[in-house]
């Protein structure tokens, strides 16, 4: 039976990681993850999940040590933000290559310099090529509904990559909200054991993990990774689709919200997106044709079916909370375009840095991209490439 | 006391067909640890010499379960393993029984490995972490560490024209990890195999984190000859530069106590990276070598009284 | 060391994980030797076994406790054993590669 309760985004997935009962976790504080691996202490202190808990001493062995256990044959999973992420960087890298099904919820936060604690997308934008799948949520129910389908992705035999599943910090992570939380047996049944096909624990056929490649195999190794990763859309979609058969709420590569007939779109994700359905409402209700495409799957990037669903707004703002320092803008932005690109009659795509280091972005601020992008569909030009919104000048 | 020839009807862990130089000192150190594990092992490897060699895709010299993940993270790594192995035990999913052991140079233990070894030591996870220390980095081609002595010369710590070699002295790790108050500490060398084994075996044998430092020589960046190795190991012993001592539960024990202790300039000038010490003008590295490692030695006979 | 074209990227298994244990004593590190090489004399061996817990390469071969001699598939030369012999007169001497091979 599934119930409606009141969470924190945190909350909701530390129920999520509860009720999936991994072997093994091993994790590090980091604010603003910092509850969920306090929540996870308690049930283990409680008796209420038979994880072995590893209270590691910094991130990167936080993920060497989840790394390990993945590798030895156990569901393994940890959680971080920022600086955390920053610091498990190259063991991130060699997760992913390594073929590893690790979960790893991630809050995101801003990165340092200077130190900020709030919430921006700079941490997991910065892990966007290193082979993990990236999931975004916008609420507590999603974050939670994510985390429960990223251990069905992470270890489907088609993919076995290790996904993140990010949520605001702050924003999502510590407020309150309602959400539907499945009971204790469904995800027992829908995560279903871990049965990997080989294990480094497997003493009858031992394993090298991790050996040297010289410049005749490591091309091919890469190769067959990126291979997954074509893959893992194509289970992304089927595992949605099977959550929303059991649970009544389905998931795809993104929610399009009133945006088949929409002349001017932004392009946004995680909690900001929340904050923007109302002012699409208000601009609807005054005639005017205003929609928007939250992304739920990052990567792999679902190129062509971004390209598809957007292609027929005059004009597009890609919201951006974090920074490329490519000169170019926000990491969103260029993807989109690149989607974008073979498209006979392109929109006009431009771009929004906002929400840096937590600030606040509210409707008004969201209903000025779409005063400017009914201007930019009117005359087919943009004044502004790349905006930065809401910084004092 | 250790049966090389029941030893010998062992299965090799590290097999044939390695790539480590001719009269690697670090070969044995593995061989000899390994052979004295009663239960089958599962190996974390740092980064270094050992793991390189080892492990050329697509060929492995190992016959048993091996992992390398990263170059500091051994530890991390094989704590991971550990937790994954005592959670499936529990839960009824695996039956076997298994010495985990990590192994890592002086690079990746002393310096770059050091945080994540002080974890796993503090966590008190069930597994053993052997250092083979050859005083540098050598994998990447002779540069300095911690661990590396006082006047030897390394790229990164040249005899130049100013400096004579590494300033300042080793860290001492072995003494570190004593101070984590772990059930096992020790300090081996592969020249002395039966003090080794014995070691290993207890190091293996107790439940809880156990840590061996093993003297390795590297003919390349101690430049001696490839047919030295042990006999300059055993110089090291004998001079009292590698106390062979162990610290259980807390309690001091010097296992080996040579009959007649050598002056260290024996050790110091059979290597090349010394050379440039016995130059007139560096006699005094020289003397405070010698006061450093006989201070060491009656502290040691003092703790063990 | 097999000259074939190399595998392509289907055929090699995922994350770069090598499963055959042991396999490379398919690489045979003999062919390093270059000038000298040991050469045992099984008259003067106590079979103390000393060589064999020594050699780096595994490369002394022991049966039952005693060694029967050398394997010069994997034997670098690097003459640790022939150093670490403790036997009067060596039972083990270095030689030129031909001298103990042949």
């Amino acid at each position: 039976m599934s119930s409606k309760v009141a969470l924190t985004g945190n909350e909701a997935v530390a129920c999520a990681m509860r009720q999936i009962d991994p072997d093994v976790v091993a994790a590090y504080p980091i604010t603003p993850q910092t509850d969920i691996v306090q929540y996870f202490s308690q049930y283990v202190a409680d008796g209420r999940v038979k994880t072995e808990f590893v209270t590691v001493e910094s991130e990167h062995s936080a993920m060497s040590a989840t790394v390990g256990a993945s590798a030895a044959g156990a569901r393994a999973m940890t959680a971080t933000s920022s600086q955390g992420l920053a610091l498990m960087w190259e063991i991130v890298y060699i997760a992913s290559s390594l073929r590893l099904p690790i979960v790893m919820p991630v809050v995101n936060r801003a990165l340092s310099a200077p130190i900020n604690i709030h919430c921006d997308h700079g941490d997991t934008m910065g892990a966007r090529d290193s082979g993990w799948i990236q999931l975004y949520s916008e609420n507590a129910q999603e974050v939670y509904d994510n985390t429960l389908q990223a251990v069905r992705i992470a270890e489907h035999p088609d993919v076995l990559l290790p996904v993140m599943v990010c949520q605001d910090g702050f924003i999502t992570s510590h407020a309150l909200e309602n959400l539907v939380v499945e009971d204790d047996e469904f995800v027992k049944r829908w995560a279903g054991p871990y049965k990997p096909d080989r294990a480094l624990l497997d003493l009858d056929r031992p394993m090298t993990i991790g050996a040297l490649d010289l410049q005749d195999y490591y091309f091919e190794h890469k190769r067959s990774q990126i291979e997954a990763m074509n893959n893992a859309g194509r289970i992304v979609k089927a595992v949605g689709e099977e959550f929303g058969k059991k649970t009544g709420r389905t998931y795809g590569f993104f929610e399009a919200y009133r945006l088949d007939d929409a002349d001017i779109a932004i392009v946004v994700l995680n909690s900001t997106a929340g904050t923007a359905k109302p002012v699409v409402d208000a601009l609807r209700a005054d005639g005017i044709k205003a929609g928007l495409l939250k992304p739920r799957m990052f990567r792999p990037f679902p190129a062509a079916e971004l390209a598809a669903v957007l292609k027929g707004a005059k004009a597009i703002a890609v919201m951006d909370r974090a920074e490329g320092f490519s000169a170019m803008g926000g990491p969103i932005f260029p993807e989109i375009r690149s989607a974008l690109y073979d498209v006979e009659k392109k929109p006009v795509v431009v771009n929004y840095v906002y929400g840096l280091g937590g600030r606040n972005i509210g409707t008004k601020d969201i209903k000025a991209v779409y005063d400017e992008l009914a201007q930019v569909a009117k005359t087919g030009q943009y004044s502004r490439l790349v905006t930065y919104l809401g910084v004092r000048e | 006391m250790a049966n090389l020839k029941e030893l010998s009807t062992r299965p090799e862990a590290l097999g044939c067909g390695h790539r480590l130089c001719a009269g690697c000192g670090a070969a044995p150190i593995v061989r000899q640890i390994l052979m004295a594990s009663d239960k089958p092992v599962v190996i974390a490897n740092a980064t270094g010499c050992l793991e390189v060699s080892t492990t050329v895709f697509p060929y492995t010299a190992w016959n048993v379960p091996w992992m390398h993940n990263a170059f500091e993270n051994a530890a991390a790594t094989l704590s991971g393993i550990e937790a994954a192995y005592n959670s499936l035990k529990r839960q009824g999913k695996y039956d076997k029984e298994v010495n985990f052991v990590a192994f890592g140079g002086d690079g990746g233990t002393y310096d770059i490995g050091l945080q994540s070894l002080s974890g796993a030591m503090e966590r008190g996870h069930d597994m053993v972490y052997v250092c083979y220390d050859n005083g540098a980095y050598m994998n990447t081609g002779i540069q300095r560490s911690s661990a590396t002595p006082l006047g030897a010369d390394t790229t990164t710590s040249p005899a130049g024209e100013l400096v004579p070699g590494k300033r300042g002295g080793r860290k001492d790790l072995t003494e570190i990890m004593v101070a984590h108050g772990i059930p096992y500490v020790a300090q081996g060398s592969p020249s002395h195999w039966n003090d080794l084994v014995t070691k290993a075996k207890k190091a293996f044998d107790v439940k809880g984190p156990a840590f061996i430092n093993a003297l390795a020589s590297c003919n390349r960046g101690w430049r001696h000859e490839p047919a030295d190795t042990i006999a300059i190991t055993r110089l090291g012993v004998e001079t009292c530069f590698w106390p062979l001592y162990e610290v259980e539960e807390g309690k001091v024990k010097v296992t080996y106590k040579p009959r007649e202790k050598k002056p260290v300039v024996e050790f110091l000038k059979a290597q090349g990276r010394f050379r440039h010490l016995f130059k007139p003008e560096n006699k005094h590295l020289l003397d405070q070598i010698q006061a450093e490692v006989d201070k060491k030695w009656e502290d040691l006979l003092k703790r063990e009284a | 060391m097999s000259k074939d074209r190399l595998p392509g990227w289907k055929d090699l298994p995922r994350g770069g994980v090598i499963l055959e244990a042991g396999n490379a004593r398919e690489y045979e590190t003999g062919e390093w030797r270059s000038t000298i090489c040991p050469k045992w004399k099984p008259e003067k061996c106590i079979h103390c076994l000393f060589c064999w817990v020594y050699c780096p390469d595994a490369a002394i071969r022991v049966e039952n406790g005693k060694m029967i001699g050398i394997d010069y598939k994997y034997c670098k030369g690097c003459g640790i054993c022939a150093k670490e012999c403790p036997v009067k007169g060596k039972a083990i001497d270095m030689v030129p590669e031909n001298e103990a091979t042949s």
